[in-house]
């Protein structure tokens, strides 16, 4: 996130979409539904789903899946028709604009209508909403990027905020929705194959020769590596042998799990470190207890980029060790010493070698957390990024046309699939439907479908029905619902035996790599 | 009525006045020919009022009668309901009571048609200047009538309250045209301020004051509410009023309006008044249609536009911040104050929050200025209060009389005594919150300090008065059913102590109370008050308080005697019949539903007391010639 | 500007718009209170904070009411003390507040306020409503007659986590907490967010799992961050011999989250001690899984990832980090990766 979770209470209007807020970040939603209710803010929802935040929306759009850079840019072309824009930002903090200008001129509230489905005058209405609000924030998360046009959604709406003037101040910007605990702290941490931690590029030699002076290593690989998706790829064709897979479960969280089965299959070596035994677990050739976050020491960081202490409160269950713990004595193992007594001393590494975390040890974050950038001991943290000027100087706007999803409905396969989570689950399941409350509430897979498409494929409520793709079939039980839009049918991916990733496709954005996992076409028939 | 043409648009105070000139109330504009105004209001209805209207246009129309009908509101004299005046070119309007349907032909052919009034239905005429009728007393000198004033009340049984026109013609929308043309928003305050209304309502806050606070509120948008949530049990004061002159009240709202600055308001009004809601809804689009509300009134700048909020009749939506919050769409509950509405009300925006009868008396304040309305009351209460005076008095109803009246006036000289010439115990003021003052206190002036100082209230107006066979004990428990039930159940010492408070009563009456018991009240009442959120439970102790305080051996008799000395509670009294006085003539045997009564045909009857339930139905039963039956 | 006001006959000088509450407390004076929580706006249901305010015919509740200046205050008059006290034995003779059945024993509000208040003996006769438990669902255990009508839930469901499912139903001693219709939590739109359990002064509102698993006087808190969502709350794993037993949090743990939490981060607890988890590392051998001690299943490890490389270059190795891990646990990974493989094909599903 650019801004803070407790800026979203300040903001005037609030822009919602790909996120089932209340669902998926219930706490967080809570300040976006007190900014609506207690002060006045406007509420602009965009998602196909009637979801619960949509009680309290000033403004409902509800565009066919996989049209974002459509409607984004149909806003944009209202708000410049209108002189809602805000000319001096865009002068004195931006650049690229004219292309931008010239691309959504297009984008008229009719044509926007004609892709997306939403009525131009509700497309007008909404960009007056977010165009007049003082301050607006942005709030998305996988509802958009997962998508064959992931990075050009995101950026359509980088382009909206900037145009308004929304980055770099308070009580707005461009939020992206961290889905899982961590993702913030992995990607900061170098997880992730062209940046070592704080998003130094592996490709810069000055970063390489840092990295390796702080790790005392004679150098560095100098290429990129591979994406989780190009990986199994790799394994399928033979280049990759070898995988160690630490918490997590691509087995179920996937898109084209057959085709993934297979890849994983093919390895010389799987060793999988997690919690429980799980659909991944399953098909390793090595699997190492892990401890879960209540039984180590160690940080987080938070979709608002705010570092956080992780507390040991119990002992690992039987031999089960922290994770850290393994890898530091794996690489012993192999010849690098990793003799780490606490993960307060890794942290004073991690500090040393990059220069967000440089101000962040334990001592500090011991009763709240710090959010980086955070530089140096005595800085306080960062509040909002991009105070005053971007970290690239100018704000840089892209301009993006609208491209239709790889797969829409035919004939054949006549209904959308849209996938994601529900309230009491989370991820692969292997926490919540462990939990007796979650369990207690929603024990299956349950579809969602619209009343007309029930009845168009004669389908009854609480029937078992199977939904078939090109990829694979499975089997769920129907639920009829005023939270499907018609033609549209919701899947959740918690549960294995309805594992709906074997319907959904592997395509890729191409600069992210992201599966456009939020859009198919499958057909549905009563099982 | 609603003007559909904008040719018919009020823009300016002439504009006001040319629709005065060219309407005339019924009585002078009638005067050239018959017709008779029908009373519409609730009580009316009730009392058969709409099939009487039915007869009079029946029986006209066959007779072939040109004389007009017009429905009009209640003057107050409710227990004579339906009353119906009937006039003849040249003489004064002659009213009939209780005209009921049955009776409508008589009238029609003896007074309508044979010009003779008919004597024996006929109640008094009116005091206009027309050749009196020798046969009949005069309306202002009916001792109902001779000591009220009427301010609020004035056009109530004298206009239709569905026609605005009669309510220009009674210089209705004057005061509002000559604010907003010639007066400033704090003019309009001074004069309010100057003629010492105070809040009628119940606590009596002085409305300029009040309207003061909110115009100095900084904040903006400002709202006015008017309050029509009338919710004491046997009150009608703001019913009658909107019911009878609605326009009055809209007139007092947008005053109000102007003067604190505020463009919305909102009229709170119960949903168990459908014919007031009705007419106020009338009323709104007539004065809208004729832009005197709406944008831009007369001319001036003023905006002002009224929307009708109905309640759902929880007693507690009368206190300004429940009513508020039920406004907002929430539960009628109270809050704190400080902040008070004129610092923080509906939707958090300074508020000003007036009662029906409160803001129906400014047109009259700004029209006529605030000495004149000095004039009526005391100094510290001025102008005229209404009351609805209910029980065991003969003439109950409604009346309207100057401010500092002693409730001897009101129960005696107005309510004309005690119903079947019973001896007087007590008189009850404010609605079920206020106290309980005995007859050495009758002397006292109806003002807001004395009836506080008495132990009493104000309240919105209401008047019951007891009688010698009423238990006061039993009174202040019955009052506590209705305000524990009432509680809106937010804190304890309300919700519970009140609950409390009423088994203490409760057992006392039954007999089981305690020599403590005495000084448990006393101390759970007091508190109550002290610490109760809202006025209601501040106030609901009021009964059992001024028992404790006027009628304490009543209490004790319960107590210490296990008696209750009105032969009401029924564990404390007993049935006997005696022998000496017993003719055997066997009705109180055929009365009592249990068979408690012993005794044949000429053998003396006797009570067995282990059947008796004490229904008193054997005493009601024995002939008074005889008066066998006594209790003890 | 200051307001300035006297309070026990203390004079005060504090912001505008603060509370008496607020303002005695920075000053040291201490007045108990019941439905106040800073976490809720104040509502000045309980009467327990009042306070005689001079010039005003009633007591006030403090926690409501600002700050004036010139104010006269104070907070334990006989008045103010007698009030409070009858608010108290009102409240304990209202339900069934039996200390030593209740799972908020030692952490009741009710129970503090009576032992304060030095109450010993009932001043009336208990008139326990009667209803019976809601036990509709595995997360929230409802007592209604435990309720003290403080309307902390209320407050809690509308006003912090704006979910609009509980408030006050009926009137006068009739009232009570309501679902729309009066349903049970599990029929209700209830999300289980817990808001309302947090935030019950007594016992009529407990964690159903909690129930038996250890009093408030047993449980030790430990702060961590919650391993759900992003957001990062801040919360408090409540461990009794060795087992997490209940999750709360608290309004002074601050960002992000001020003591809320989602119903996974309160409820979903108990996979930390099921039965399913590993319990030590396996290798295959012939199809099927046997356990085996951590030498040998690292040696196994180290041994193969040596062996592909020295065969088929580095890489041929990759690694998949985790979203679910600790920073600390990320940064080792990718140096390991990088440093130890000698490879950059490290990932983690950020995109999933």
């Amino acid at each position: 996130m650019t801004n803070s979770i407790a800026e979203i209470e300040g903001a005037k209007a609030i822009l919602v979409t790909g996120s089932n807020t209340t669902e998926m970040h219930p706490v967080l939603s809570t300040y976006v539904k007190r900014a609506v209710r207690q002060r006045d803010a406007k509420l602009i929802l965009v998602d196909p789903r009637r979801i619960a935040l949509q009680r309290h929306a000033t403004k409902w759009l509800r565009p066919k899946p996989g049209t974002d850079v459509a409607w984004i840019n149909g806003l944009m072309h209202v708000i410049l028709e209108e002189g809602l824009h805000d000319e001096a930002y865009i002068r004195e903090r931006t650049e690229g604009f004219d292309t931008v200008r010239e691309v959504v001129k297009a984008y008229t509230p009719t044509a926007v209508e004609q892709i997306t489905g939403i009525p131009a005058h509700d497309l007008v209405a909404a960009a007056r909403l977010f165009g007049q609000a003082e301050r607006a924030a942005v709030l998305y998360a996988m509802g958009i990027t997962q998508h064959t046009t992931g990075t050009d959604n995101v950026k359509s709406l980088a382009n909206l905020t900037l145009l308004t003037g929304n980055v770099g101040v308070p009580n707005a910007g461009l939020n992206p929705l961290r889905g899982q605990n961590n993702v913030q702290g992995a990607c900061d941490m170098g997880a992730l194959p062209n940046v070592y931690s704080g998003y130094q590029q592996v490709a810069d030699p000055a970063a390489r020769e840092r990295m390796a002076q702080g790790w005392q290593l004679d150098g560095l690989p100098d290429t990129p590596g591979r994406t989780l998706t190009e990986i199994t790829e790799a394994a399928l064709a033979g280049e990759i042998r070898a995988l160690y897979i630490v918490g997590e479960n691509p087995m179920l969280s996937d898109p084209d799990l057959t085709h993934l089965e297979k890849a994983l299959r093919k390895l010389d070596l799987l060793v999988v470190q997690d919690i429980f035994h799980t659909e991944t677990a399953q098909v390793a050739h090595v699997v190492l207890p892990g401890a879960s976050f209540a039984e180590k020491d160690g940080t987080f960081t938070n979709t608002e980029r705010r570092v956080q202490r992780v507390r040991q409160a119990v002992a690992p269950p039987g031999d089960a060790r922290a994770d850290w713990e393994i890898i530091s004595e794996l690489s012993t193992r192999m010849g690098y010493e990793m003799a780490y007594e606490s993960p307060a001393q890794i942290m004073d590494e991690i500090a040393a070698v990059t220069p967000s975390y440089g101000g962040i040890s334990y001592a500090r974050i011991e009763r709240h957390g710090l959010q980086w950038p955070c530089p140096s001991p005595d800085h306080p943290g960062t509040t909002f990024l991009h105070k005053g000027q971007f970290a690239r100087g100018r704000g840089l706007f892209h301009a993006i046309e609208y491209q239709a999803p790889p797969e829409v409905p035919d004939k054949e396969y006549p209904l959308y699939l849209s996938t994601g989570r529900v309230l009491y689950h989370w991820h692969t399941g292997s926490m919540t439907r462990r939990s007796a409350g979650m369990v207690d509430r929603v024990s299956e897979c349950e579809m969602e479908i619209s009343a007309a498409d029930a009845a168009r494929f004669s389908i009854a409520d609480g029937a078992p029905v199977r939904v078939r793709s090109r990829r694979g079939e499975i089997q769920a039980k129907a639920k009829i619902t005023n939270r499907a839009v018609e033609g549209t049918i919701f899947i959740p991916f918690h549960f294995a035996e309805s594992a709906v990733n074997v319907l959904t496709h592997g395509q890729r954005d191409p600069v992210a790599k992201i599966p456009g996992i939020k859009v198919c076409a499958v057909h549905v028939e009563a099982a | 009525m609603t003007p559909s043409s904008e040719a018919r648009q009020i823009q300016t105070p002439q504009d006001l006045l040319k629709v005065k000139e060219r309407t005339a109330l019924p009585a002078v504009a009638e005067s050239h020919r018959a017709h008779v105004l029908v009373g519409m209001n609730t009580c009316g209805i009730a009392s058969g009022a709409r099939e009487t209207m039915a007869a009079l246009e029946k029986e006209i129309s066959q007779r072939g009668l040109h004389t007009r009908i017009y429905q009009t509101g209640c003057v107050g004299a409710c227990f004579e309901e339906p009353l119906v005046d009937v006039a003849l070119p040249g003489q004064p309007r002659v009213t009939y009571r209780n005209l009921t349907a049955d009776k409508v032909a008589r009238v029609v052919e003896e007074h309508l048609v044979g010009g003779r009034v008919v004597a024996d239905l006929a109640l008094c005429q009116s005091p206009d200047g027309s050749a009196a009728l020798p046969v009949l007393t005069r309306y202002d000198e009916i001792p109902y009538n001779a000591k009220q004033q009427r301010i609020v009340l004035a056009n109530c049984g004298l206009i239709d309250p569905e026609n605005i026109d009669h309510y220009i013609a009674a210089d209705g929308y004057v005061a509002l045209a000559t604010a907003v043309t010639e007066m400033s928003p704090e003019e309009v305050i001074g004069v309010v301020v100057d003629s010492g209304l105070r809040g009628r309502g119940g606590a009596g806050f002085p409305t300029g004051i009040k309207w003061r606070f909110t115009r100095h509120a900084a904040r903006h948008p400002k709202y006015v509410i008017c309050n029509a949530d009338e919710g004491d049990p046997g009150a009608f004061m703001d019913r009658s009023v909107l019911e009878g002159d609605p326009h009055a009240v809209l007139e007092g709202l947008a005053l109000c309006g102007y003067a604190v600055g505020a463009e919305e308001s909102y009229i709170y009004v119960r949903a168990e008044y459908p014919v007031a809601v009705a007419r106020l809804e009338k009323a709104i689009d007539q004065a809208r249609g004729y832009g005197l509300l709406g944008r831009n009134i007369l001319g001036s700048g003023f905006n002002f536009e009224i929307k009708i909020k109905m309640g759902a009749g929880a007693f507690v939506c009368g206190e300004e911040t429940a009513l508020m919050a039920s406004i907002e769409g929430k539960r009628g509950m109270p809050r704190p104050r400080p902040p008070f509405p004129a610092g923080s009300g509906l939707w958090g925006q300074p508020t000003n929050i007036n009662n029906v009868e409160t803001l129906a008396n400014v047109p009259a304040i700004i029209r006529n200025g605030a000495p004149w309305y000095k004039s009526f009351g005391t100094k510290e209460s001025t102008g005229t209060k209404v009351f609805c005076i209910t029980g065991k008095v003969k003439n109950s109803g409604l009346i309207e009389v100057p401010m500092g009246i002693s409730l001897r006036e009101i129960i005696f000289d107005i309510g004309g005594g005690i119903l079947n010439d019973r001896a007087f115990k007590a008189v009850q003021t404010g609605g079920p919150s206020g106290g309980v003052l005995p007859e050495s206190l009758l002397g006292l002036p109806v003002d807001y300090q004395a009836l506080a100082q008495a132990g009493s209230i104000m309240g919105s107006g209401g008047v019951v008065i007891l009688d010698e066979t009423t238990c006061m004990v039993d009174v202040a428990r019955y009052f506590l059913t209705f305000t524990q039930t009432e509680s809106c159940g937010k804190c304890p010492p309300c919700r519970e102590g009140l609950q409390r408070l009423y088994a203490m009563l409760d057992r006392i009456c039954k007999g089981q109370g305690e020599a403590q018991d005495l000084d448990r009240l006393e101390v759970l009442s007091r508190t109550i008050t002290d610490s109760s959120l809202c006025g209601l439970g501040q106030t609901a102790p009021n009964p059992v308080l001024t028992v404790l305080r006027y009628f304490r051996d009543e209490i004790e008799a319960h107590v210490v005697d296990k008696r209750c000395p009105a032969g009401v509670c029924p564990e404390l009294v007993s049935y006997f019949i005696d022998p000496e006085r017993c003719t055997a003539c066997g009705l109180c045997k055929k009365a009592c539903p249990v068979d408690a009564i012993a005794g044949e045909k000429k053998v003396v009857h006797s009570v067995i007391q282990e059947k008796c339930i004490k229904c008193g139905a054997c005493f009601d039963a024995c002939p008074e010639k005889f008066s066998a039956v006594y209790r003890q | 500007m200051k307001v300035k006001l006297t309070i026990d006959g203390k004079e005060i000088a504090t912001s505008h718009g603060n509370t008496i509450l607020m303002a005695a407390r920075r000053a040291g004076i201490e007045i108990p209170t019941l439905c106040y929580h800073p976490r809720l706006p104040a509502s000045g249901a309980c009467r327990v904070c009042v306070v005689e305010i001079e010039g005003r015919a009633a007591l006030g509740a403090s926690c409501a009411i600002p700050v004036a200046d010139d104010m006269v205050v104070q907070t334990r008059s006989p008045r103010v003390l007698e009030a409070r006290k009858l608010a108290i034995e009102l409240l304990l003779a209202s339900g069934d507040h039996n200390c030593l059945t209740c799972q908020a024993n030692g952490a009741c509000g009710l129970q503090e306020r009576a032992y304060e208040l030095g109450i010993e003996t009932l001043a009336f006769a208990v008139q326990s409503p009667g209803y019976p438990k809601d036990n509709s669902n595995k997360m929230i255990e409802r007592d209604l007659n435990k309720c003290i009508l403080c309307g902390r839930c209320v407050r809690a469901c509308n006003d912090v986590q704006v979910n609009e499912v509980l408030h006050i139903g009926h009137r006068g001693g009739k009232a009570k907490i309501v679902t729309a219709f009066d349903r049970s939590y599990g029929d209700s739109q209830c999300v289980f967010c817990g808001e309302c359990v947090a935030l019950c002064p007594t016992g009529a509102l407990t964690e159903a799992g909690a129930k038996f698993q250890g009093r408030p006087w047993d449980l030790k808190k430990v702060r961590t961050t919650c391993a759900y969502c992003g957001t990062g709350c801040q919360l408090d794993l409540n461990v009794h011999k060795g087992r997490v037993v209940k999750v709360t949090s608290d309004y002074h743990h601050g960002v992000p989250n001020f003591g809320s939490l989602c119903t996974k981060g309160r409820f979903a607890y108990d996979f930390i001690h099921h039965a399913d988890r590993l319990t030590t590392p396996l290798i295959r051998e012939k199809g099927a899984l046997r356990e085996v001690g951590w030498d040998e299943a690292l040696e196994r490890v180290a041994g193969q990832f040596s062996e592909i490389k020295a065969k088929h270059g580095p890489h041929a190795l990759a690694v998949l980090a985790s979203a679910r891990c600790t920073n600390e646990e990320n940064y080792l990974l990718q140096k390991f990766t990088r440093g130890v493989l000698g490879t950059n094909n490290i990932d983690h599903c950020a995109r999933l």
